[in-house]
């Protein structure tokens, strides 16, 4: 089994981004003690019911993990560490915004532990920063990357396009602009509208427009084109990096390996039994604490999965990655061989369409398959 | 639901042979729509107390309960009004309120057949317009009085004169003494209702003569069973008699007999010259054929009134559910509906692209139309329907001749000797400024001129056209090329060869056998490409790209092509999004049974519905 995943969620925010649909609260106080202290006691849980499986990677995000306070960061960090069997490359990622109060604790986050930083940069222009609500300005950004790579032998950064009005050379430019300043990772995501979001409201009464259709797909390969001129490859639907720099973390979820997720509406899959289970937390940061305080963890759902499932949720995120899924190990992961998950006839026209491909005894979706992914995995699961 | 009255609250005598002929008038209201019927009967009921204020809403005959229950305007129904006239004599004044509509012709001239005249109402500010030119003609045909009515003469816009010259020089009618009216207002309804009584003749008949009554129309009621409303010509019915109908031959006992007051009120008998109805058990109206003669079991009629017409259907489509789950539903629903409605037929159809349904034929479009929306609003059904086809008679090359009124039925060419198809005679009137819109519409639509005529800035095209090509869409044309200025009426007019295809859909090479239609061959190419394109512009982009031609045989006459999806792919996804994507995924994976499978092509369910529609 391929080493543990742990990711803990850190809820609060500043402001809530109009674009943003995770579990982020704004709060006028925070009662941080208590709220690590829950954290703790959740990795304590995880660690009591899995024992001592390698760990291959931490993730903190949110919400805006850089809010904490690092000596509570350097905690969780130490307990995992303790709890788990860390693997020598222990891969340990923080979220950060680049505005100037968090950029000030960088060198701290570095000290608690943490190797990878993940800049939520967003974008380069001034007036694109002003509508994604940040609170940063493209200044800050680019002062907190050229810190941050002094800072963490890894970088990352994420930027939001195909937003409205955005035309392909003006995409071009700024990503460039971006790909100057990247480390070995880049998180580039088009600008979707989420149900309950401020853009959501803004875009049902029409006031905000996105790039759709044949606009969408170029503003995308040209995308995937800058990024490899920079030697950012696409190993994954949204997420370009040097070979060798993708997020371990995040390759986790991708491949379908086992991952504990704690802290409020966190998420994970963890083989217990010989069954995989989902998990998943109360989403509310107060109740969740209360509810930790009680039972020792905040879980409102432990849900085993049937091999269909599994299999749907391995495919789904499997044939995200350039790699593709191995059928060997899909089999061995789902229950499922994977010739009975897909439907045959779809696979027969999606490979004449050029969607999908055998590669290396791997099921791989080319790019013009994860163009459209969405759509073929609606055909092709069964 | 309206039980009937005791006699003893009715304001009637319980013997109405207690009527004499003489003081017995039977008429019906000729009118366009919007023309002042409803209003008009309103007043005329008001006028002589037959609801009390209280019990008067407006218009009384459109929105009764028993109207409703009925459905619109498909059925006929009647009322008596008690009249004290100057003379001095009461008279007995039924009201025959005909169905309005060009399906239902042979319907209206039974019920002006239960009549001995007319009252002709047309709107004094607009003119005559097609349909009641078409219901007058009727009228003159079946002997009536018709006595001209101007309504609306209190608006600004009335111009009594100009009408009065439009009817006597498009109809022929003397109007020196037509009543001039407005019936909102209620100006000189009095004037109406003398009218009636001098100017149109008494009904005739003979008591004691062999029973004699036309069957004018008959619904179904949920209590009594069949109700049904007649005219009698001689002899009486009355309770306990045995009654044969005489196209059937059907035999039954009358368990009630009444008058509409409007309520129904119970009479011992109903004689000559009397309008009415009569209950005797029966199950269903499939039962009681619109037209047939009443008599006695006992002591026949030699010969049946004239006039009687089997009711056949001149346009049929496929009604399939939406969710097939609701075909039982579906058939139950059409089986009820039926008991109230003999007019329309069903039989189980199987389509390969849209699974069990029923093709149903119908009068015409809008009996189509409101057979379908009363299965949708009184049984819930959500309902697909193929596009309107009308009765095609195939002559095999063997000598055999079938009708054919489903295109996917269609025999192969080889077999074919002849095909005729239907023809109708269209009267269409429309201002001057539209006249040549019209015309051009016609003739595209392969319509052979009969007659035109200018009446002032009107001008009146009696066309004949294939009725193939009134189905597809030309309500809707001739509405838009004449700003919906133009009114249209059209009676049958027989069967001619033609020169017909039938055009099939394919999609990625699979034939769509709902969307089959059949179409002159000269007209092919253009409907087809024309059925491809808005399929194109209908059909979301999908994962593959998709075909659409539209073949003749092995032939195809016209491609278009779908491009597949551009991009389509969930920008994030990460550990807390896997069972949110997941159920997304089973979600459309769900949404997939409500698509419409066309070979390896799902449509959705809308663009399926709306590619129908405008087909």
């Amino acid at each position: 089994m391929p080493p543990l995943a742990l990711y803990i969620h850190w809820p609060f925010c500043l402001a809530k981004c109009p674009y943003c649909d995770f579990n982020s609260h704004v709060r006028e106080r925070i009662d941080a003690a208590g709220f690590i202290a829950a954290l703790r006691a959740e990795l304590a849980f995880e660690g009591a019911r899995l024992g001592r499986r390698p760990l291959g990677s931490i993730f903190f995000g949110g919400g805006t993990p850089s809010l904490m306070a690092p000596a509570d960061v350097a905690a969780l960090i130490a307990d995992a560490r303790r709890v788990f069997a860390p693997r020598d490359d222990l891969e340990i990622t923080l979220e950060a915004n680049p505005t100037s109060v968090e950029a000030g604790k960088l060198a701290d986050f570095r000290a608690a532990g943490v190797n990878r930083l993940s800049l939520g940069v967003q974008s380069l222009d001034p007036a694109a920063l002003a509508f994604l609500g940040r609170r940063h300005s493209a200044g800050q950004a680019i002062a907190a990357l050229e810190s941050a790579r002094r800072i963490f032998p890894r970088l990352s950064f994420d930027l939001i396009y195909a937003r409205p009005g955005q035309t392909l050379p003006a995409w071009r430019a700024e990503l460039r602009a971006a790909l100057a300043l990247a480390a070995d990772h880049l998180s580039l995501y088009q600008l979707t509208i989420e149900p309950g979001t401020a853009f959501a409201t803004a875009h049902a009464r029409g006031e905000i427009v996105l790039p759709e259709g044949e606009e969408a797909a170029a503003l995308y390969e040209a995308t995937g084109a800058e990024a490899a001129g920079a030697g950012l490859l696409p190993y994954e639907v949204s997420n370009y990096a040097r070979p060798g720099a993708e997020s371990r973390h995040n390759l986790a979820y991708w491949r379908y390996g086992d991952y504990a997720g704690i802290g409020p509406g966190a998420h994970g899959r963890l083989t217990l039994r010989g069954e995989i289970v989902a998990t998943r937390r109360h989403r509310a940061p107060e109740i969740w604490a209360e509810r930790v305080g009680r039972f020792g963890h905040g879980s409102v759902a432990e849900t085993p999965l049937s091999p269909l499932e599994r299999g749907r949720e391995m495919l789904l995120m499997g044939l995200r990655l350039a790699e593709g899924l191995d059928p060997a190990g899909f089999a061995r992961r789902t229950g499922r061989p994977l010739a009975e998950a897909i439907d045959a006839e779809i696979l027969r026209q999606a490979e004449a369409a050029g969607y999908l491909a055998w590669e290396g005894g791997r099921l791989v979706a080319l790019p013009a398959g994860r163009l459209r992914l969405d759509a073929l995995l609606a055909a092709l699961c069964r | 639901m309206i039980l009937a009255d005791s006699g003893a609250e009715s304001p009637y005598p319980s013997r109405m042979t207690d009527t004499a002929l003489r003081h017995i008038r039977n008429f019906a209201i000729i009118a366009h729509i919007d023309h002042g019927k409803s209003t008009l009967a309103d007043r005329l009921i008001e006028a002589t107390g037959a609801l009390s204020n209280r019990e008067m809403t407006e218009q009384v005959l459109d929105t009764m309960e028993i109207e409703r229950e009925r459905g619109i305007t498909i059925k006929a129904q009647t009322v008596r009004l008690s009249y004290k006239a100057r003379d001095g004599e009461t008279y007995a004044l039924n009201l025959m309120d005909t169905p309005g509509h060009v399906d239902f012709a042979y319907e209206v001239s039974r019920s002006l057949a239960a009549c001995e005249g007319s009252l002709l109402v047309v709107d004094a500010s607009q003119g005559v317009e097609a349909q009641t030119l078409a219901n007058v003609y009727q009228a003159i045909e079946a002997g009536h009085e018709i006595v001209p009515v101007l309504n609306k003469i209190d608006l600004p816009a009335a111009e009594p004169e100009r009408v009065r010259r439009q009817i006597e020089d498009v109809i022929g009618l003397d109007t020196s003494d037509a009543v001039l009216i407005s019936a909102k207002t209620g100006h000189n309804i009095a004037g109406v209702l003398e009218a009636i009584v001098t100017r149109l003749p008494p009904p005739q008949g003979d008591p004691e003569a062999p029973l004699k009554a036309l069957l004018v129309d008959s619904w179904y009621d949920a209590y009594l069973g069949v109700v049904i409303l007649v005219r009698v010509k001689d002899g009486r019915l009355a309770r306990g008699q045995k009654i044969r109908m005489m196209a059937t031959g059907a035999v039954h006992v009358i368990e009630q007999t009444g008058v509409f007051s409007p309520r129904m009120v119970a009479a011992a008998d109903l004689g000559p010259g009397e309008i009415g109805y009569i209950t005797a058990g029966i199950k269903t109206v499939a039962d009681c054929r619109i037209g047939d003669t009443i008599t006695e079991d006992r002591r026949p009629a030699e010969a049946p009134l004239p006039g009687f017409k089997p009711s056949v259907p001149v346009v049929w489509c496929g009604l399939y559910p939406v969710d097939a789950d609701d075909f039982e539903k579906l058939r139950e629903s059409l089986g009820r509906l039926r008991l109230n409605d003999a007019s329309f037929h069903y039989e189980p159809e199987t389509s390969a692209a849209l699974g069990f349904g029923f093709r149903c034929g119908f009068l015409g479009l809008l009996h189509l139309e409101i057979v379908q929306e009363r299965l949708a609003r009184e049984f819930g059904l959500d309902l697909i329907a193929t596009a309107p086809s009308v009765v095609y008679r195939i002559h095999r090359t063997n000598g055999q001749v079938a009708d054919l009124h489903n295109p996917a039925d269609m025999p192969d060419g080889s077999v074919i000797d002849k095909i005729e198809e239907p023809w109708i005679k269209a009267t269409i009137m429309v201002p001057d400024e539209y006249l040549g819109a019209v015309l051009h519409l016609c003739n595209e639509r392969r319509g052979q001129q009969v007659d035109l005529t200018y009446v002032g800035n009107r001008a009146m095209a009696v066309y004949r056209l294939p009725l193939n090509e009134v189905v597809f869409d030309f309500y809707d044309r001739l509405k838009s090329v004449s700003r919906g200025y133009a009114s249209f009426d059209y009676q049958m007019d027989g069967y001619a060869e033609s020169d017909l295809v039938r055009i099939s859909i394919l999609v990625n090479a699979e034939p769509v056998d709902a969307l089959a239609f059949i179409a002159h061959r000269s007209a092919a190419e253009t409907r087809g490409r024309a059925i491809c394109q808005r399929l194109k512009d209908l059909i979301p982009k999908q994962l593959f790209k998709i075909a659409i031609q539209a073949a003749i045989g092995g032939r195809v006459i016209a491609r278009e092509t779908i491009g597949a999806l551009a991009k389509d792919v969930t920008a994030k996804c990460y550990g807390g999004d896997i069972s949110r994507k997941r159920k997304l995924l089973e979600k459309q994976k769900e949404g997939k049974k409500r698509m419409r499978q066309f070979g390896k092509v799902e449509i959705p369910q809308s663009a399926f519905l709306a590619a129908l529609k405008t087909g």
